[in-house]
């Protein structure tokens, strides 16, 4: 097993610290896999996660200048980690004005990524520092828990409203009510409720679009061709976990979509430019 | 005493307050011919600060008093006289400090823009003088650099951080982050720089040494260095030995020392410190497959971990010792030194911060005098009276 990258360029520099970042912000420890062409962060939608799941996939060459990889053999030519991400943003942080940056997996005490910058100096010796950050090496017996989770079958499907605003009623609607409903319709209709014995409060959002899934599962898009647009399907999700979610958020994605299944289950995905981030936030009664 | 700072120095005066603040709860104050000595200590006795102003720092420095004036008050309320910096640059024409003529007060009074007066009256309590017994022209090392040097060299750590390794060979300089061995040594991110002896003024290295010591106390000097522009010097020696940390210039004088953790392992990491080759482009020894093998097989062999803390070292011969042994030298049960470790984490009143076993102060006493030595009345000074002033 070898991984030897490198990155030149500060603004793939900048854009993979920032993304690293917003995962840093999302959960405490998640699983690094790395292929010969992408790296993923995941997080599977255990209960001991409280059932959120979370698969970010970015295509290294849009960020290294250098990418090696051997997996652990010729036909899983992958490698599965587990790791803080907080630990790795931080170490990012401080190389943000470096000249290059090294992210090779060792063994020190134990394994590790070891991330490595050059950083300029006003002499003419160059200044390197070296983070180590400590990782669990996931064994491929057990790689089935961290695959592409697959788009559930949705009822409805629409672009979310900008996330600022999204972010600012979460948390005013936080201090309210533990629990939040998402219900939206297939006529660009979305509303945010919470209702306690006290009071009810609801935004409603207008416009906002649909997305246009082709109809590659051709019985997806007839289910959803009968069902009225003007049909509200809801969901109610734990608030503070849509609320991490949108404050982690470091950057704009060019696109924001949220599929809703009644009652189980919403899927969040933010589209950057070289980076896609999707996030399952469970349904609770 | 009687004296006026006027000027961009009474920003420096407040910023060296304020440094000082962040080691320890009491300000020394101690007006003397040379100038006027501002010192504070930590609640472990590991960590010392003191500023010397010249009496040319001040437009006006009388001391009538001559040598018998010393007091201590806390530095929570010098440091409101001093609040907002932005504010003192900016409105204060001078400051004025003087002691009330009935000797319970010392006022400060700051003479503002527009005629405007502040006056604060402190109150003092008297207090023997606090010393601390180091000699920095002793030492094996010496590196000396502008600050943004080294506060670029801390930004690499993060906030939190509370001690860093210090290591030198002949040509280079390593600041490691330490990892407590009580914390679990395999999920601790370690962090590493290295700096060639290009970027410092001065670098000189006698021995190749390795020391550890409390980050966040280092942090207060500098950001006084760095808005002063004053270079930043370090002086030390070996594991065990304090490390002082200077800036001086024609007018004032500081100085931070710090104690060292006392470890054993120092041989080894001297050792290390010698080999590492310049920053290695390639990582051809830690390549992860040896260690797979090793994993599926069997136990991985445990992380090198640096060899238990020796009770700590006894300071150098001819200077006047407090038993160095407990962390809390004002414990009536003084531990010898060589006492097992163990029996000192039992004892009680341990004041929290466990890390540093190794101490430098010598009596508080000045040497000679009839209570130097260590006597159970010298609690008492250290104690603060229980009768305060109004």
């Amino acid at each position: 097993m070898k991984f030897r990258s490198k990155i030149i360029d500060i603004g793939c520099l900048n854009n993979f610290t920032r993304v690293v970042t917003t995962i840093s912000k999302l959960t405490k420890t998640c699983v690094l896999r790395l292929t010969p062409d992408n790296l993923y962060f995941v997080l599977s939608g255990k209960v001991a996660n409280g059932g959120v799941g979370m698969w970010c996939e970015l295509s290294q060459a849009k960020f290294f200048d250098e990418f090696q990889l051997e997996g652990v053999s010729a036909e899983a030519n992958e490698i599965c980690l587990e790791l803080a991400p907080d630990n790795l943003s931080r170490a990012l942080k401080t190389a943000q004005n470096a000249k290059t940056v090294k992210i090779k997996l060792t063994k020190k005490h134990c394994p590790c990524l070891t991330i490595a910058a050059e950083l300029p100096t006003m002499s003419s010796a160059s200044r390197v520092v070296t983070h180590d950050i400590p990782v669990d090496v996931i064994p491929k017996r057990l790689w089935n828990d961290f695959k592409e989770p697959s788009m559930p079958d949705f009822d409805v499907s629409i672009y979310m409203p900008p996330l600022k605003i999204m972010k600012n009623v979460v948390d005013r609607m936080k201090n309210l009510s533990n629990f939040l409903v998402i219900e939206a319709n297939m006529n660009g209709e979305m509303n945010l409720k919470i209702e306690t014995d006290l009071v009810s409060v609801a935004t409603h959002f207008r416009d906002l679009g649909n997305p246009p899934w082709a109809g590659g599962d051709g019985s997806q898009a007839g289910a959803n061709s009968q069902r009225d647009p003007e049909a509200m399907v809801q969901a109610r999700v734990d608030v503070r976990k849509l609320q991490q979610f949108l404050m982690g958020q470091q950057f704009n994605p060019s696109k924001a979509m949220c599929n809703i299944v009644q009652n189980t289950i919403i899927h969040l995905i933010l589209l950057y430019e070289d980076v896609s981030l999707q996030y399952f936030i469970p349904a609770v009664a | 005493m009687d004296c006026v700072v006027t000027g961009g120095n009474v920003k420096v005066l407040a910023k060296a307050i304020h440094s000082l603040s962040r080691i320890g709860d009491e300000l020394y104050l101690e007006p003397q011919e040379d100038g006027l000595t501002l010192r504070t200590v930590n609640s472990s006795r590991s960590a010392y600060a003191c500023f010397l102003f010249a009496p040319l720092f001040f437009s006006r420095y009388v001391n009538p008093e001559g040598h018998g004036f010393r007091c201590k008050m806390a530095i929570k309320s010098v440091q409101a006289v001093f609040r907002s910096l932005a504010t003192l640059e900016k409105t204060v024409e001078k400051c004025h400090i003087e002691l009330d003529a009935d000797r319970n007060r010392l006022t400060f009074t700051l003479h503002c823009k527009h005629g405007l007066l502040k006056t604060h009256n402190l109150s003092f309590q008297d207090s023997e003088s606090l010393q601390a017994v180091f000699d920095k022209d002793r030492s094996t090392n010496v590196l000396k650099a502008q600050p943004r040097v080294l506060t670029d060299t801390v930004l690499n750590f993060p906030p939190s951080l509370d001690e860093v390794t210090v290591t030198v060979s002949d040509e280079r300089v390593w600041f490691r982050n330490h990892v407590d061995q009580e914390a679990e040594p395999s999920k601790a991110m370690l962090t590493e720089l290295c700096l060639s002896s290009d970027e410092f003024d001065h670098f000189e290295v006698r021995a190749r040494s390795s020391v550890t010591f409390c980050l966040k106390e280092l942090r207060g000097l500098l950001v006084f260095a760095e808005s002063t522009g004053l270079p930043v010097s370090m002086y030390f020696d070996k594991p065990g030995s304090p490390v002082v940390l200077s800036v001086t210039d024609s007018v004032l004088d500081g100085n931070f020392v710090l104690a060292t953790l006392s470890d054993e392992s120092g041989v080894q990491t001297s050792d290390r410190a010698g080999t590492p080759a310049p920053p290695a482009d390639d990582f051809m020894n830690d390549e992860l497959e040896s260690y797979l093998i090793a994993m599926d097989t069997s136990m991985a062999a445990g992380p090198s971990v640096p060899a238990p803390l020796t009770p700590p070292a006894p300071l150098a011969p001819g200077r006047v010792v407090s038993p160095t042994a407990t962390p809390d030298p004002w414990s009536p049960a003084h531990s010898e030194p060589g006492e097992d470790l163990t029996e000192e984490e039992e004892e009680p009143g341990r004041p929290p911060n466990k890390k540093f076993r190794s101490l430098f102060f010598g009596s508080v006493y000045p040497p000679g005098s009839p209570l130097g030595g260590h006597t159970p009345s010298s609690q008492k000074v250290l104690a603060s009276d229980s009768e305060d002033d109004g």
